[in-house]
């Protein structure tokens, strides 16, 4: 019960508090078009009539959850109803592209940094050249280039996910290298020294040492890693509409004025980060319980 | 050939350099001179593999031609800087981290609401914010008040998130010391808890510097005046005139960069007190 009370009524407040201000950031930007309409068929709309067209609208500029959602189940649900589950219009469609470009991404940027990390835990020179620029990296605006990044890729023949991959790699690999040296070093004199008299090698030291020890780091930068990757992912679909992809669907909804085909879109990618932030968690779950290392 | 071998030679030669003043005893010198001489090797390795293997300006330009684009075309450079991050960017991260701030702070009173906001937010700072890009640029129109619009929204959970926590840095000693010296609230705000909640504040605001450049360039992909940095980019890429995309890349890097550093050293003033920062 003081779960309840203490962690979910608070949240389920603030959940409701968002929907709330949605319906009526709904009626507010939308309320124009309705008077308009009405102004022109030559009716006066009492307050109630006017809510109900906005929250009804073809093409509004804000539209409401519930045609988000039935958007959204018209294009998923009711496709597979249909046995349409993977033609283009479904969104399961859009969303599987993105998701492979995600985790292809998000494996390259995970494989990237865990390298990296190592290199930098066990190579001075390494540590002081390489670990300032990863930095510096980040301070770049880099989806600024996923266009480019693009054309060009498919300028030398390689195109599809490949591209897409790359720069979900780029800005997944950063939290890895940060999370994955702390944690390689997180353990202490005492145990390293441990390692010493044991005359444990250095590649002893860290299967038996530094990389168990650094679980706990590397799950939760996975975290922040796959919510950047999906982000780069969107993002290189967004510049040139290519076959498919979440982003892909963003820009059409938007050279058409489809707000509903936007929102949906969006909204998908909101469940598809859920998802996969859950999966890792999950993951980091059972996987430090078998450790021993969860409290 | 000569441009590959030499390039490579370069390489081992400031590798090799690199590991002798890394076994030196750190210094100021040495860890500014270490990362510099790797950052001059890319360079130089770049020109020679572009030179060596006389790869297409249109897919690769070397380092000395977008120096050389960078040099010729300071005021278009200039006038796309102004439009993307004076005006979108740094007017969005103000308004952004400033809204955050506030509201962090107004729910302070509560902790029911900050109970619920800190997953909520969480939740929200993970989420594609940057495919609101399209919608805001809609509704504001394709000046830069749309671009601010979308900075707005990519910088106010991140910060809002790091400013609760940062609220509720204090312990319950500090607390209790307080309310012994009979402080009000807005005395005990003052003094201790937004001091003791800065250095999260300043986590978020950094972490922001980057997310507002971002949203700022983005944006503008989706329909802006003539001119602006994200504007400029996906033009150029099609006229395949990759030596002014990667100018503009490079002021983009040099601004983040600069804004970065810039908060850095503000937050070196004002947390100085911080075990982090001595």
């Amino acid at each position: 019960m003081s779960w309840f009370s203490q962690k979910l009524m608070p949240v389920l407040v603030v959940v409701l508090a968002i929907f709330l201000l949605w319906y009526a950031g709904a009626v507010g930007l939308n309320s124009r078009w309705a008077y308009d309409k009405a102004k022109r068929a030559d009716v006066t709309l009492s307050f109630s009539e006017m809510v109900a067209d906005t929250w009804s609208q073809d093409k509004p500029k804000l539209p409401a959850p519930h045609q988000v959602a039935q958007e959204i189940w018209k294009t998923t649900g009711a496709m597979v109803l249909r046995g349409k589950a993977l033609s283009k219009r479904s969104l399961i469609f859009h969303g599987w592209i993105t998701l492979s470009a995600t985790v292809m991404g998000f494996i390259m940027g995970t494989t990237l940094g865990i390298l990296l990390a190592v290199g930098i835990v066990h190579n001075r020179a390494m540590d002081m050249s390489v670990m300032p620029w990863v930095i510096a990296s980040q301070t770049i605006p880099i989806l600024a280039i996923a266009p480019m990044v693009i054309v060009v890729l498919n300028a030398v023949g390689v195109s599809g996910l490949l591209p897409k991959a790359v720069i979900s790699m780029y800005l997944s690999f950063f939290p890895v290298v940060v999370g994955m040296v702390k944690g390689l070093r997180s353990p202490d004199h005492m145990q390293l020294d441990q390692m010493r008299t044991w005359y444990a090698g250095q590649s002893e030291t860290f299967w038996k040492l530094r990389f168990p020890s650094s679980m706990p780091y590397l799950f939760t930068s996975l975290k922040i890693a796959m919510a950047a990757a999906l982000v780069g992912a969107i993002v290189a679909e967004l510049p040139i509409n290519q076959n498919g992809g979440l982003g892909a669907r963003m820009l059409v909804g938007s050279y058409y004025g489809q707000t509903i085909q936007i929102w949906s879109a969006l909204i998908s990618a909101a469940v598809l980060a859920a998802c996969l932030v859950a999966l890792i968690g999950v993951l980091q779950n059972v996987t430090l319980k078998r450790m021993g290392m969860l409290r | 050939m000569m441009w590959i071998v030499g390039s490579l030679l370069f390489w081992v030669l400031a590798w090799w350099v690199n590991m002798g003043l890394s076994h030196m005893p750190k210094s100021r010198l040495t860890s500014f001179v270490v990362p510099t001489l790797f950052g001059i090797t890319l360079l130089i390795l770049w020109e020679g593999m572009v030179r060596g293997f006389e790869i297409n300006p249109v897919l690769l330009p070397a380092p000395s031609a977008i120096g050389a684009k960078f040099a010729t075309s300071i005021p278009i450079l200039w006038v796309d800087f102004a439009q993307t991050f004076i005006k979108g960017a740094l007017s969005g991260y103000a308004i952004g981290c400033g809204a955050a701030f506030l509201t962090a702070v107004a729910v302070d009173r509560s902790p029911f609401l900050q109970r619920g906001l800190l997953p909520v937010g969480n939740f929200v700072a993970a989420l594609p914010i940057i495919g609101m890009a399209p919608v805001l640029v809609m509704w504001f129109g394709f000046d830069w008040q749309s671009k601010a619009a979308v900075v707005v929204v990519m910088v106010f959970f991140p910060m809002l998130v790091n400013t609760v926590q940062g609220m509720r840095a204090t312990d319950h000693m500090q607390r209790d010391l307080m309310q012994t010296y009979a402080a009000s609230y807005p005395q005990a705000l003052m003094k201790l808890r937004l001091p003791a909640a800065m250095p999260f504040v300043f986590n978020g605001l950094k972490i922001c510097t980057t997310l507002a450049l971002i949203g700022a360039i983005v944006a503008e992909f989706f329909g802006s005046p003539i001119k602006g940095m994200g504007f400029r980019i996906s033009t150029e890429v099609g006229r395949l005139a990759l030596d002014m995309v990667w100018a503009e890349i490079a002021v983009a890097a040099l601004a983040g960069s600069a804004f970065y550093g810039c908060v850095a050293m503000i937050e070196k003033a004002v947390t100085f007190w911080h075990p982090s920062q001595r």
